[in-house]
């Protein structure tokens, strides 16, 4: 039985829900909490960082591209053990969120996001900004991205990406 | 005309002290003077020397247009009517205001928006506003040579799919300027009609320089990039080694896989391999063979500033643009073959997390760049050493243990500098 469920995302219950995804998935990282990073996402989650450039011009390249929580975990272990960079963190700013849509029991939503990026030395600039698009899913009562892809404004990232947004 | 001497003297630059005979040493202030950075500008990226411009799928058709950068000149590459590529410096003969603003498009002609002087594809100037006056008042001057004005061009040549420019007359052909060994890399790589794949580009803050020595340092890959031995891309006992153009100005650097590349680096001490570190999900280091050959890793430079790529699957071109003294852009261009199919572009796809700013296997080389660039600011007479391998450019067969290709740079642009 294949009855298509929708709805236009205008409960606040649902709405409230997701904005509180986002701001736990925004403390995870900007608390240097990334081994948790990972379970924001479905197990077969993926995970897109691409550029307005590319997303206009309908290109399928990523900044960083993970099909599965295995690659997600892959990621971290790469950014705690192998990868040399200057210790640095973020400061998520979250905004302008909406649910699109619901339909088959996936949420279609998105968000603004700043990435204010503060360097050990003490230079604190804007890092990034852009805006996410994802489908959310309710697995044993938790929501999670199946798909989460963070879309830069800027195609130019200063030094290097390493932290996920 | 002692004068005239005089002013010779002073156009021979700055003064700069390197070692007699010896090209494994450079003063820091080759990265921080900015006298240096504007000779560069005219000696090295208006001279005798193919920059990379773009991608011929880039502007397939009559009328396509992508815009770029040589040094600090802004550049149009157009495709004309006749199907012929056309490059041309971005800037109108009238007021010097950019002609194309935008990154790429389709056009019938270019046109300035400041005061609607228009230019065919060639770059020809064919319309001048208001030329004739309003009402018989006005205009252009009579004695406007038209056709003297239009916009500056250079000198195109197309090699493997990729799009060069010359401002000089004296650039040999393209072939003869890396020469046909390290040519053959490229037409081992680029076999079919490429497709790009996205773009991306990182600000790099230091001196350009840096960073198209790094690519011609094949001795820090395996230390520096952790991930790269820790997976098995390159190991330093792995097959390969380094090609070097007789003129010491372009490279190759490559790893060939052989039957026993799994064992271990050896006795040495390298920071790179970490046992406890395996990667759960594998798939994106999985090469499927497409070139004919074994190669794994290719990293090809063409001085000054492109570095042709071919990592597992990962095709790219990067650009190097200087923007100023103490920064830089590197532009990423991530290719595939047009016939790709599905399966084959979601491995390029995967693979492409080892490369680009956020590479696993890139990434560092945009910080390094930067520590050297802060480092050598307080003390631009002291020198950077480059001994491994000798003090000369012989090319390396067996071992990428070597210094030589990054000697060969200096070769070049000390060559071409006069300094």
């Amino acid at each position: 039985m294949s009855m298509t469920m929708v709805s236009n995302g205008m409960d606040p219950a649902l709405r409230a829900r997701i904005e509180d995804l986002y701001a736990a998935y925004a403390h995870t990282i900007d608390d240097d909490r990334l081994e948790d990073w990972p379970g924001f996402f479905a197990a077969r989650g993926r995970y897109r960082v691409t550029t307005r450039e590319n997303h206009d011009l309908g290109l399928p390249l990523s900044l960083i591209y993970c099909d599965g929580r295995a690659m997600m975990h892959d990621r971290i272990s790469a950014l705690r053990t192998a990868n040399i960079y200057e210790p640095h963190v973020y400061c998520h700013a979250i905004s302008a969120v909406r649910v699109l849509e619901t339909r088959d029991g996936v949420h279609r939503a998105r968000s603004n996001f700043v990435v204010h990026r503060t360097m050990s030395e003490g230079d604190t600039t804007t890092f990034a900004c852009g805006r996410t698009f994802d489908a959310i899913i309710e697995e044993d009562g938790v929501l999670r991205f199946a798909e989460r892809v963070a879309v830069l404004d800027s195609r130019r990232i200063d030094t290097l990406l390493v932290i996920p947004v | 005309m002692a004068q005239a001497g005089h002013d010779t003297e002073l156009h021979a630059g700055p003064d700069l002290r390197w070692p007699a005979g010896d090209l494994s040493r450079a003063p820091y202030r080759v990265y921080t003077d900015p006298e240096l950075y504007a000779l560069e500008q005219e000696r090295i990226f208006r001279g005798p020397v193919w920059n990379f411009l773009c991608l011929t799928c880039e502007v397939p058709n009559p009328g396509d247009f992508k815009t770029t950068f040589v040094g600090d000149s802004p550049i149009i590459v157009t495709r004309g009517d006749d199907g012929a590529l056309n490059a041309m410096v971005n800037r109108c003969a009238h007021k010097g205001a950019l002609v194309c603003y935008k990154p790429r498009g389709s056009v019938r002609e270019l046109a300035c928006v400041y005061h609607n002087w228009t230019y065919d594809l060639a770059g020809n100037l064919t319309g001048i506003a208001f030329r004739k006056g309003v009402g018989g008042k006005g205009g252009l001057a009579a004695d406007f040579d038209q056709g003297a004005h239009g916009l500056q061009r250079l000198r195109v040549e197309v090699y493997g799919g990729m799009v060069f420019g010359t401002f000089s007359h004296e650039t040999p052909p393209f072939r003869d300027y890396i020469g046909a060994e390290l040519c053959a890399n490229i037409d081992r790589v680029f076999i079919k009609p490429l497709k790009v794949l996205g773009y991306h580009s990182q600000v790099l803050p230091n001196n350009w320089k840096l960073y198209a020595e790094n690519n011609k340092d094949s001795y820090h890959a395996s230390l520096l990039h952790v991930f790269h031995n820790t997976f098995g891309v390159v190991r330093p006992n792995m097959g390969g080694g380094i090609k070097i153009s007789d003129d010491g100005w372009h490279h190759l650097s490559y790893t060939v896989r052989n039957a026993d590349s799994d064992d271990a680096v050896g006795r040495e001490k390298v920071r790179s391999l970490q046992e406890q570190y395996k990667l759960q999900d594998v798939t994106m280091m999985e090469h499927r063979l497409e070139l004919g050959d074994l190669t794994t890793n290719a990293i090809q430079t063409v001085f000054p500033t492109l570095v042709v790529q071919q990592i597992l699957n990962a095709l790219a071109v990067r650009q190097l643009v200087p923007k100023g003294v103490d920064r830089s852009e590197l532009v990423w261009t991530i290719l595939g073959f047009e016939d790709d199919d599905a399966d084959m572009q979601e491995l390029r796809l995967k693979v492409n997390n080892l490369v680009g700013p956020a590479g696993l296997i890139s990434m560092e080389d945009g910080c390094v760049g930067g520590w050297v660039q802060r480092a050598a600011k307080a003390d631009g007479e002291a020198m950077t050493v480059m001994p491994m391998g000798g003090r000369d450019v012989q090319p390396s067969e067996g071992s990428r243990v070597t210094e030589a290709a990054v000697r060969g740079f200096w070769k070049g642009w000390r060559e071409l500098m006069g300094l």
